[in-house]
């Protein structure tokens, strides 16, 4: 029996929504720069779940291949993300986001 | 041809942009050859226009211009005998002033840009005459005025003659504010401004009179102002501080006679509008008296001209005022041929005296300068109005009609003529006869004009000479007035021609004409005992005149009291508000909105401390808000 | 209770993920914050084969348990980061940071309660997720998309590549 047919839509937007707040926690919680950027790739996952559980239960084939280019973009984003990381990792010797102040008045 | 009747505003205007945008790079014989050229050419379309006209009247649409809510106005022009008309005479007489110009202004350095301002001005004119509505008419209504700041102006380095130009653009300014007024109150009442919708809704059985002579005064208020009558006269002595050519064309021939062309045009609105037509008769007639008696005691030879052309065309808008359009018509057109040929001879002896224009140095210069002495001097007979010269028709026809319309204003009328007689010829001799009274050095320098000046003269004078024979009256009625009958019939007017075979009233126009003639001699006598048989001149010390005699030779304080009375309380007004009102309320007002700002930035930059915690932190209180705001 | 097969698999699937989710926030050394990650990515493609959506979920393993955590893994490596070199927030900052995401969540759950009922299907087509279909989807409906991406790819790589390099100092 495949999943549509018993478990209702709720409780697939019930564990997306948790997993994203969890995510949108670990953004605010951590200081360690990379970490926040996983935490980051946990939101996006999730939204990602959201997706394929509706395009299952509306016969929708536009949304798998939605969350398939949300998957390349955040491939493309880790990748750019990371490099800038490393940037900063040289420049300031630490990844902590609290030395990060330089753009203000 | 009349279909290509839009070609003759539009070659000078191309003529003006061509100059205009060529300066100083091109020489002077392409100037000459541009200028002069397209008004030729526009007087050869024009005469083609008149002589395929016979009596018709047409529109031809050039392109459809504004078109605003239920407003719909074509720039068209109207080609009607009366347009046509006009259409030579500013073609014609503009030609000859072109062509004498190169001559005049053969020296000045500005030479360019006067021939590029002189077509811009024919442009401008042109496109006055020829429009079918009032808003055309207005563009060149006020086209002219700016022509006329710029050529008055032209000698830009003396503040005097600034002023002079600027004074000449307000006063008119003045003028046309009472034009645009009574253009809405038409386009109000009538719904349109087309000249043809206009004069058959006024002409029609049930016409509101009071809005018609509404219309009318207003209407002549402006008229006033571009035709420098009693009280926006002032700029037009002044005007004479542009070069004399620039004085025959625009305030001797053309410009100043665009309001008698605007009310004869709305004939259709006065021949209803009584008490403006009264308005009209009695400003023209108090004008012609006095300028005339100013005209009396001038010394500079282009003022003496200039009150004399304020008093003639006073006399043209009492005949108007009296109903006798085409009247008014006639003396336009022969004043425009002795009025330019004047100015023209001025100019040519200004020339020849190396620019001194006070008569009182002048004298003798008969043998200098043969062919102006001999034009001038028919000029100065046309304009008394002595037969068999034109001028004399013109003004035997005006004072005709005004003699049927009231015997006072006649009367008046002749004495001005008389007074004009007089101090012409009181100019002819002070400037021709008696001994040389100049310096040496002029003396020396002392010659005839060059042929590109003294042949529009002499084709001038033939004009003023033959001009008079299109109105020889065959019993009240003549060629000029089967000509316009067109004109009036158009506009619906109950254009009365008089029957050529009433008799009845001909020995009275007869006696009438010998009562004119008389006055004229008997002026023209006394002028010629006093100045050439005495050989009086004027004292060159202006104190030694009589009290009487300094209010008169001081145009009787006109512009000071305006001065007074106007300017000084108006200067004190806008001091008081630049103090009270502009610095404190409205410079506070836009700097305090500066200022606001600046503080409100200051204040608020302290929410960019870069502390990249904090913003996601923001941003996640944001998406928290607005999702709850949607939701709830 | 009768719970059937894809129930239980439902529930163990949500536990796993919501619990290593945890872990990833809380660990405090990074690669065992990494390691947490992966076993999260596999439990969600586990969540995907529910779905029938096969090829997302081998997709979603090769790029994110693939490619995606062995990056973060190389840069975490470089970089050194251990248990030691982890910087702490003040105490307010995490009580505060967990309220905020505490209160997103439920926001979350409470906007999207009512979408279930929206366009249900009635016959449920299982054979959706195949990667022959996807693939029709994808390269007709979403054509420019798929190219566009292979751009913002080559821009992705030209950044990396540019911000990575060493400058002679």
């Amino acid at each position: 029996m495949s999943a549509i047919q018993v478990i209702p839509l709720n409780w697939y937007i019930a564990l997306s929504a948790i997993l994203f707040g969890m995510g949108v926690m670990g953004v605010l919680f951590r200081r360690n720069a990379i970490i926040i950027l996983m935490c980051i790739e946990l939101m996006l996952n999730a939204a990602n779940l959201l997706l394929v559980a509706f395009s299952a239960y509306h016969n929708n084939a536009g949304a798998q291949v939605f969350v398939f280019f949300i998957m390349a973009v955040a491939a493309a984003e880790v990748a750019v993300g990371l490099a800038i990381m490393v940037m900063i990792y040289r420049n300031t010797k630490s990844t902590d986001i609290n030395f990060l102040n330089k753009l203000k008045w | 041809m009349i279909q290509l009747a839009w070609l003759i505003p539009l070659l000078p205007l191309l003529g003006f942009i061509s100059i205009g945008l060529a300066g100083k790079r091109l020489s002077k014989v392409m100037v000459n050859a541009i200028a002069c050229g397209s008004v030729l050419v526009a007087f050869g379309i024009a005469l083609g226009v008149f002589f395929e006209l016979k009596g018709t009247s047409t529109t031809v649409d050039v392109f459809p211009w504004i078109h605003a809510g239920n407003m719909n106005l074509g720039f068209s022009l109207l080609i009607d005998p009366l347009s046509c008309l006009f259409l030579l005479i500013i073609t014609g007489i503009g030609f000859l002033i072109h062509v004498y110009s190169t001559g005049y202004m053969h020296d000045d350095e500005g030479y360019n840009r006067y021939f590029s301002y002189l077509n811009l001005f024919v442009f401008f004119m042109l496109l006055l005459v020829m429009g079918s509505n009032y808003v055309l008419m207005f563009v060149g209504w006020e086209g002219v005025g700016l022509c006329s700041y710029l050529l008055i102006g032209f000698w830009f380095k003396n503040q005097q003659y600034n002023n002079a130009a600027k004074k000449a653009f307000i006063v008119n300014r003045i003028g046309d504010l009472a034009f645009l007024v009574g253009m809405f109150l038409a386009y109000n009442t009538y719904h349109s401004l087309e000249f043809s919708k206009v004069f058959a809704l006024a002409n029609a059985p049930g016409a509101d009179k009071s809005i018609l002579n509404l219309i009318g005064i207003l209407f002549f208020i402006g008229a006033c102002g571009k035709s420098a009558q009693i009280p926006l006269y002032t700029w037009l002595p002044d005007a004479m501080a542009g070069p004399t050519p620039v004085s025959a064309l625009i305030h001797a021939a053309t410009m100043v006679t665009s309001g008698i062309y605007m009310i004869t045009r709305s004939a259709a609105i006065y021949v209803h509008a009584d008490v403006a037509m009264e308005l009209v008769a009695v400003i023209g007639l108090i004008t012609a008296l006095f300028a005339a008696t100013i005209g009396l005691f001038q010394n500079d030879i282009k003022k003496v001209l200039a009150y004399s052309t304020v008093s003639q065309l006073g006399l043209m808008f009492l005949g108007l005022g009296v109903g006798a359009f085409t009247g008014g018509v006639f003396h336009v057109m022969t004043h425009a041929f002795f009025k330019a040929l004047l100015f023209l001879c001025a100019g040519s002896v200004i020339h020849a005296m190396s620019g001194e224009q006070d008569i009182r140095k002048m004298g003798g210069l008969k043998k200098a300068l043969p062919v102006t002495h001999l034009t001038f001097l028919i000029g100065t007979l046309a304009i008394s109005g002595i037969p068999p010269f034109s001028g004399f028709f013109s003004k035997d026809e005006i004072l005709a009609a005004t003699f049927e319309h009231n015997k006072l204003y006649w009367i008046l009328g002749v004495i001005a003529s008389m007074m004009t007689a007089f101090y012409m010829f009181r100019l002819y001799y002070l400037t021709f006869h008696g001994s040389f009274r100049g310096t040496k050095h002029q003396q020396e320098h002392l010659h005839e004009s060059p042929k590109s000046m003294t042949v529009p003269l002499m084709i001038l004078a033939g004009l003023a000479v033959l001009g008079g024979f299109l109105g020889i009256p065959d019993g009240h009625a003549h060629w000029l007035h089967f000509f316009l009958k067109p004109t009036f019939a158009a506009s619906g007017v109950a254009y009365r021609i008089p029957d050529p075979h009433e008799f009845r009233f001909f020995s009275e126009e007869v006696a009438l004409m010998a009562v004119a003639v008389a006055g004229a001699l008997i002026a023209f006598a006394l002028a010629w005992n006093i100045f050439k048989k005495r050989g009086s001149v004027p004292s060159m010390i202006d104190s030694e005149m009589s009290k009487a005699q300094k209010v008169v030779y001081n145009k009787f304080y006109v512009d000071e009291i305006y001065d007074a009375v106007i300017r000084k309380p108006l200067d004190r007004i806008s001091e008081f508000m630049y103090k009270s009102f502009e610095i404190k309320v409205v410079d506070a007002f836009v700097n305090g909105i500066g200022s606001m700002t600046r503080r409100a930035g200051e204040g608020i930059k302290y929410l960019q401390a870069g502390t990249l915690g904090f913003y996601v932190f923001a941003m996640a209180l944001a998406v928290i808000v607005i999702f709850v705001i949607k939701l709830f | 209770m009768n719970l059937s097969v894809t129930e239980i698999l439902f529930g163990l699937l949500s536990l796993m993920a919501i619990f290593s989710g945890i872990c990833v926030i809380f660990s405090k050394n990074p690669v065992f914050s990494v390691l947490y990650l992966i076993i999260t990515f596999f439990c969600i493609a586990g969540h995907y084969i529910l779905l029938n959506a096969q090829f997302l979920a081998v997709v979603h393993i090769i790029v994110y348990g693939g490619a995606i955590m062995v990056l973060f893994l190389f840069v975490i490596m470089m970089l050194n980061l251990n248990k030691e070199t982890e910087p702490h927030k003040p105490a307010w900052l995490q009580i505060s940071a967990v309220v905020a995401g505490g209160t997103l969540m439920l926001t979350l759950v409470g906007s999207l309660k009512g979408a279930a009922e929206m366009g249900m299907a009635q016959t449920p087509d299982t054979k959706l997720g195949l990667t022959e279909n996807l693939g029709k989807v994808l390269f007709t409906d979403f054509l420019v998309p798929f190219e566009l991406s292979s751009v913002l790819f080559l821009a992705a790589m030209v950044g990396a590549v540019l911000l990575g390099k060493k400058h002679a100092q």
